[in-house]
């Protein structure tokens, strides 16, 4: 396959970026889209340019920690899939690809690609866990039993990679998917009970405080999410934001 | 200064632990608050160490190249994490748990470390519940489990095909824990480029911020190593692309002996190489042995048509099929421990039996489990007698229900759907149970410096079972080590803060920026990916699945080449200070071109075959591996000479005293 791309290109934060259009030649099918990206790198390197940088690493779908706005789509055109596992079968010859970094306000690019998603983690930190000592003297694990379907639904909610694919599907540049998946998966949880109504509060908190937008129900989050996580958990957070701040 | 002593406590294996843990001295929490301690690396070992550490009161600060500690490769663990809970009342025991661990490791570990591994296996599993890790349940509410490579009970506990991914989120929710109140400071985006040592004691780190390239001194009281194995020195590997020996391997330069680097874990189920232009290989969880049966063609005619295109795989009736596993190994069957089912599966495509265009990949059948799970399914639905289309139906639906992620990222990845047709695999490099020699206590050969999980040689032997890796990984670091560096840290309430204007930083922090600028100013004809797809060749051929003493004696000679060449020549564009991902690889590509040449030096100096390590010339009429326990029970720690090829061998004995050494039968 012949195909040219147009890739974002930007020094650090503070410099100016654009888009520049490399050819490339001999892709194929069997190629993931950052092993396409390894492809045009190593001939960058050998013409004496610099490589594009983008963030990767467990190139198995699971790490979050590829990106990339595709042709305007987060992880581009396949669904329920990260960049690492997109291959170039979805493509055709001759195509046109345009390779962006994850755009959103709270995202600032680091370089090229690479953009800081440093605002999900303080998310996270302010209330993303459950407050019980590690130092393993609690009570046996099948003391509380739970059951599955809550157990489950919790599961599906804790998958979130947190790669941020829901923050550049979003108009609105909202991270309300990331936000009610934790808090989602700790609410199904009897483990979680205890400290409900500071998590939602303390984690909403934070959301705002880094610049993200609000939800207008769109929904094109759910969509472009490479692991499935449902708008059900945005309802679910909803709920448990009500019934916390209405608790004081 | 270094110290190569076990440690191992006195009296009886069940109360070792115990008893240490009474024996040894504890640091008040006042003086918690003074005392620094560095970990590398945030997966499950790493950050579990760092919250737990946070949490009794030290000050800690952890480091980790990824851009979160959630990125950790430890995420990518697909399968499950044993516990000896024996919740299905099908005999399980610590002993048990023991047991197989040693035997599966080819008696080539410690008793004393294993046992303690096995103790506080089933605290992992209230503790990660606790925590708000969602592990699969069955219907009335309890934990599921199930059975895993090597084991006849089962004991792994799990999280559909995400279980690593759902313990390092625990971790790192525990780690949050300890940001967010302060006593974590966390530094991501940040590569340790060498081990500072004052007074012979490990005293701190110089670290590269990967986004400024500033080059920065950070102190401590000790420092853990939690940075993960070193399988990418075979470049292609399941291993994250980032996953490194750096730090590892700066603190071996710096004393640290490296233990037993040879015993390399080759995983039997994995999606077969597809081309040259290949940068990782993707695991298949062996959580599908339980249900999948290997297989490949009786006659070769049906192998080659297979190749070509010109028949299908379902085509073939059940007496076409030589499943070899179940035939070579009736009692174990599709589910012997890795190394035995990696070697059979090579022995089979080597003997022309392959089945994709390459001629090295098996097929992994699941139409049997499909069927007799869709009876199942059907039956206690109350359709007694279900057509076969019913059958199938119901059965594909139970089989997503267990491995709906895997099957979807196979289908991804070869264009090709499992639930129609057999997946293909073949082994790849997976795990190291090498790595650096610690202690009873964690402790390397460098006072203060600790290593944890896969970082350190000790619980694995010369092969890993399924489903201990993240058992270990979270042992070592909820339970284990921040009990034991209390001990060493008790020494250190009066020190105060460690400066990081001494001598010792001074001359660290030049090591590393001399070896940048020379990274920087080599020649420039070569990427530093072709030298590392390079060093991925020789390790692959002649220190892979199998070995001889001819071929590792090429690979000495040719990876020192490589190293050579790859120090003058190689090219890395744009400039050290700010973000430049070809420089970070270079540092890493360094590191492993040394690396490999202690491989192969080890690799040739044991002259048998145990576990992960097959050397052609030691193995039985059967073709068997064939230990030498007269010879080599013991482990092979290597002290650095300057050269990898030069590094002096140091023995640990091992005394087998609560399991009698026999020869290792899955039959």
């Amino acid at each position: 396959m012949k195909l040219t791309l147009k890739i974002w290109r930007q020094e650090n934060a503070n410099a100016k970026g654009k888009m520049v259009t490399y050819p490339i030649d001999g892709v194929e099918g069997d190629m993931s889209f950052l092993e396409m990206l390894d492809v045009l790198n190593e001939e960058l390197i050998n013409k004496g340019e610099e490589p594009v940088e983008f963030d990767h690493d467990c190139r198995e779908g699971i790490c979050g920690a590829c990106s990339l706005q595709i042709n305007g789509e987060p992880h581009g055109p396949d669904k329920l899939v990260t960049t690492c596992q997109l291959h170039m079968r979805s493509f055709k010859d001759g195509d046109t690809i345009v390779i962006e970094p994850f755009r959103a306000k709270a995202f600032p690019v680091v370089k090229d690609l690479i953009v800081d998603r440093g605002a999900f983690d303080r998310i996270q930190q302010a209330g993303g866990y459950v407050s019980v000592n590690t130092s393993g003297n609690t009570i046996d694990a099948n003391s509380i039993p739970v059951n599955k379907h809550d157990a489950d639904d919790s599961f599906a909610a804790a998958t979130c990679i947190g790669c941020g694919a829901c923050v550049a599907a979003c108009k609105n540049a909202s991270a309300m998917l990331f936000t009610s998946a934790k808090v989602s998966q700790y609410a199904l949880l009897p483990q979680g009970q205890v400290e409900a109504t500071e998590r939602v509060q303390n984690m909403v908190r934070q959301m705002d405080l880094e610049g993200f937008g609000n939800c207008s129900n769109t929904g094109a989050c759910e969509i472009e999410c490479p692991k499935g996580i449902s708008l059900e958990n945005i309802a679910r957070m909803n709920r448990e934001y009500m019934s916390a701040t209405s608790k004081g | 200064m270094s110290v190569f002593e076990s440690k191992i406590p006195e009296g009886p294996l069940k109360d070792k632990w115990t008893k240490h843990k009474n024996d040894i001295n504890l640091v008040n929490p006042a003086n918690k608050r003074n005392i620094d301690v560095i970990v590398i690396g945030t997966g499950l070992a790493g950050g579990s160490a760092a919250a737990t550490l946070a949490e009794l009161g030290y000050n800690v600060k952890t480091f980790c190249y990824q851009d979160s500690p959630r990125r950790a490769h430890s995420i990518a663990a697909q399968g499950g994490i044993n516990a000896s809970k024996n919740y299905q009342g099908d005999g399980d025991s610590d002993y048990r748990l023991f047991y197989d661990t040693v035997k599966g490791g080819d008696y080539r570990s410690r008793e004393a470390n294993v046992y303690r591994l096995a103790e506080v296996s089933g605290n992992i599993i209230d503790q990660c519940v606790a925590q708000g890790v969602p592990f699969a349940r069955e219907y009335g509410g309890l934990l599921d489990n199930r059975s895993f490579g090597g084991v006849l009970v089962s004991r792994t506990f799990y999280a559909k095909g995400q279980t690593g991914q759902q313990l390092l989120l625990g971790a790192y929710s525990a780690m949050n824990r300890q940001i967010n109140r302060g006593k974590i400071q966390s530094f991501n985006r940040h590569e340790m480029m060498d081990l500072v040592l004052v007074d012979g004691k490990a005293r701190g780190i110089i670290a590269r911020n990967m986004v400024t390239g500033e080059i920065e001194r950070h102190s401590a009281h000790a420092v853990v190593l939690a940075s993960g194995g070193y399988g990418n020195v075979f470049f292609l590997s399941t291993n994250a692309m980032g996953s490194n020996v750096m730090a590892a391997w700066r603190a071996h330069r710096r004393g640290a002996y490296f233990a037993n680097p040879c015993y390399t874990q080759i995983h039997p189920t994995c999606i077969p190489v597809s081309g040259e232009h290949q940068s990782k290989l993707t695991l298949m969880s062996e959580s599908l042995r339980n249900d999948g049966r290997i297989w490949v063609p009786k006659k070769k005619e049906d192998a080659i048509a297979i190749r070509e295109g010109k028949k299908k795989p379902t085509e073939l009736s059940e007496e076409e099929r030589d499943y070899y596993l179940e035939r070579r190994y009736p009692a174990f069957g599709n589910l012997v421990p890795r190394d035995v089912a990696s070697r059979a599966a090579k022995e089979r495509c080597d003997a022309g039996f392959g089945v994709n265009k390459t001629g090295e990949a098996v097929f992994l059948d699941f139409a049997s489990a499909i069927k007799r799970y869709g009876k199942e399914a059907a039956f206690s639905s109350g359709n007694k007698n279900a057509s076969e289309a019913e059958i199938i139906k119901l059965g594909k639906e139970v089989v997503e229900a267990k491995y709906g992620n895997l099957f979807q990222m196979y289908q991804k990845i070869v264009d090709q759907n499992p639930y129609e047709t057999p997946m293909m695999i073949y082994p790849a490099v997976h795990y190291t149970m090498g790595g650096l020699w610690v202690d009873y206590n964690l402790q390397t050969t460098i006072p203060g410096c600790y290593a944890a999980g896969e970082a350190n040689f000790s619980d694995h032997g010369a092969n890993r079972l399924g489903a201990s890796a993240l058992m270990q990984g979270l042992a070592d670091g909820y339970f284990v080590l921040p009990y034991t560096i209390g001990d060493y840290l008790s020494k250190d309430i009066r020190t105060g803060k460690i400066p990081t204007d001494s001598p010792e930083f001074d001359a660290a922090e030049k090591d590393v920026k001399d070896k940048i600028s020379k990274l920087m100013n080599a020649s420039g004809k070569h990427s530093v990916d072709y030298y590392h797809k390079k060093l991925g060749k020789i390790m692959w051929n002649k220190c892979g699945m199998a070995r001889n003493a001819q071929g590792l004696q090429e690979a000495l000679d040719e990876i020192k080449e490589l190293r050579e060449d790859f120090w003058a020549n190689v090219k890395v564009p744009g400039a050290a200070e700010g973000k430049n991902a070809e420089l970070e690889k270079a540092g890493r590509v360094a590191d492993f071109l040394e690396l490999g040449e202690l491989f192969a030096k080890d690799a040739l100096h044991r002259n048998e075959s145990c576990g992960g390590h097959f050397r052609e010339e030691y193995q039985t009429e059967e073709g068997e591996a064939l230990r030498d326990d007269e010879n080599f029970k013991y482990v092979a720690a290597w002290e650095y000479k300057g050269n990898p090829r030069d590094a002096q061998l140091h023995k640990e004995e091992l005394d087998f005293k609560n399991i009698e050494l026999k020869t290792r039968s899955y039959k």
